[in-house]
């Protein structure tokens, strides 16, 4: 049983179609990247998967429940693209917040410890870097121990070291048993964390397959030009 | 799950505090304007009512204070938390949706029943306010159940104002009501085509009712100006829930 699924879904808002019929299913311990250009509807998705916009038709569960229960809610974690976050509290101060929201969360340490705050945990967040920022904003996703995460274009705007050093927390979440889906427009980032990769445009899923799979289709000779030439294809259907 | 209710509204005091755009204002203003107004100016007494200026502006001045804490904190505080997606973090987590509000509230009201308890102090030791321990009593649990409506008002405010527009929106409606209301300067002084205006203001009912507690002679009932609290919170309550279900569909990405 998938531990994430969206079944033939769509969502309008108003005249926009953002999302036309798009089946896709997480299975646990998977890391599956939806990668697409800048509103191909990878947020959208996330947010009918988070509960947070009801889509127009279609079926939607997590873990067998609907995306909007507390159940749901008690078992993922979620990192969303967010301009700005309350700045006066302390990095510790935003973990404990949220930790109660949860009956089983990790100790806090071990929060810190997973997310790479460990040290900085009495700063204030809004004295904090980009990449600092973005660790805390992964440590509020983790902090309830969820076995599923959501990660919305985790890495935009951070330098190499720090996108680098956010895949490997990604990884060991992975490598504990947990499911993650990210969305991206990076394609190194797809290529190198991802099991699976869906490839959604125009709010359809276009190409779906193994980094490897999704690398062979066309001519291609790495995936950023197999990923131009989905696109190019599939607009041209639409055309 | 009592647990996260307490640690919303810890944090929520805790975030305030340190946010000193907020802090200082709604502490600093209604102090200043109560030190000018009924401190060095107030030595007269209320023509017609046998009271002092800095007894009366006690009650209006305690009214701004608890209006100004809980309109920020809810008209500035949800317009930049639900613009900049702050308020979606939290709903996609399994915080209980209530505890949101509930600490906003008991943490603007708590703000505000801080700055009465600074109000009351400046008029007992340098006012010259002598009241009996009942009527301190009645007047700041008066100014501090007021506090309703006003968040209600907030709270409409930030589910329409843009995450940057909001302070300039929240002033706009805050200082003109503030004034016509007559909580600057007494409802008796105002220039009669504003009394006319003063009774659609729900500031000028609360202050009304504040006044009542002094024994100064008010416009109305005390029934008719709860009442029409009553109806202004049921109204920007509605307005509220309004702005919010139409954020819920409007935004895509």
């Amino acid at each position: 049983m998938p531990v994430a699924q969206l079944q033939n879904v769509t969502k309008s808002y108003g005249p926009i179609q953002a999302l036309r019929g798009i089946d896709l299913a997480i299975e646990a311990g998977e890391l599956v990247a939806l990668l697409g250009p800048n509103g191909a509807g990878k947020t959208t998705a996330v947010r009918v998967l988070l509960g947070l916009a009801m889509p127009t038709s279609g079926q939607t569960t997590i873990f067998n429940k609907p995306p909007s229960s507390y159940e749901a809610k008690l078992q993922r974690g979620a990192l969303l693209q967010v301009a700005k976050v309350p700045e006066t509290l302390r990095v510790r101060e935003h973990i404990e917040l949220f930790s109660s929201y949860y009956p089983n969360p990790l100790p806090i340490a071990e929060t810190l410890a997973s997310a790479g705050l460990t040290g900085i945990e009495n700063r204030l967040f809004g004295e904090l870097s980009g990449g600092q920022k973005q660790r805390v904003l992964f440590a509020l996703a983790i902090c309830g121990n969820p076995r599923l995460l959501f990660l919305d274009e985790p890495t935009v705007g951070l330098d190499v070291e720090a996108r680098r050093a956010l895949w490997s927390r990604i990884r060991s979440f992975v490598a504990r048993g947990g499911s993650v889906l990210l969305t991206t427009h990076y394609l190194d980032e797809a290529d190198a964390l991802a099991n699976r990769i869906a490839v959604i445009n125009q709010g359809r899923i276009v190409a779906e397959g193994t980094p490897a799979e999704i690398k062979a289709r066309g001519a291609a000779t790495g995936l950023e030009d197999a990923f131009l030439s989905i696109m190019k294809e599939t607009e041209e259907v639409a055309q | 799950m009592t647990r996260a209710y307490w640690m919303e509204t810890k944090f929520e005091f805790l975030k305030h505090l340190r946010m000193k755009s907020y802090s200082l204002s709604t502490i600093a203003f209604p102090l200043m304007f109560y030190c000018f107004f009924g401190l060095a100016m107030g030595r007269g007494n209320i023509p017609g009512a046998p009271l002092a200026m800095a007894q009366y502006l006690l009650a209006t001045y305690g009214a701004f204070a608890i209006i100004g804490a809980t309109i920020y904190a809810f008209g500035v505080g949800v317009a930049v938390e639900r613009g900049l997606g702050w308020l979606q973090v939290k709903r996609a987590s399994p915080m209980p949706p209530a505890a949101y509000f509930a600490a906003k509230g008991a943490v603007a009201t708590a703000f505000g029943a801080i700055v009465v308890g600074l109000l009351f102090a400046l008029g007992a030791f340098f006012g010259g306010v002598v009241m009996p321990a009942s009527q301190w009593v009645l007047l700041g649990g008066t100014l501090i159940a007021g506090a309703v409506p006003f968040c209600a008002l907030g709270l409409a405010i930030g589910a329409f104002a843009g995450p940057n527009s909001a302070p300039a929106t929240v002033n706009m409606i805050y200082l003109p009501m503030s004034f016509c209301a007559g909580l600057w300067i007494p409802y008796e002084f105002l220039p009669s085509g504003l009394k006319q205006v003063a009774p659609f203001l729900p500031a000028y009912h609360f202050s009304q009712l504040a006044l009542a507690v002094l024994h100064v002679p008010v416009q109305g009932t005390t029934i008719q100006h709860v009442a029409a609290l009553f109806a202004f919170t049921l109204i920007f309550a509605g307005v509220a829930w309004l702005g919010n279900s139409r954020e819920r569909e409007k935004m895509y990405g």
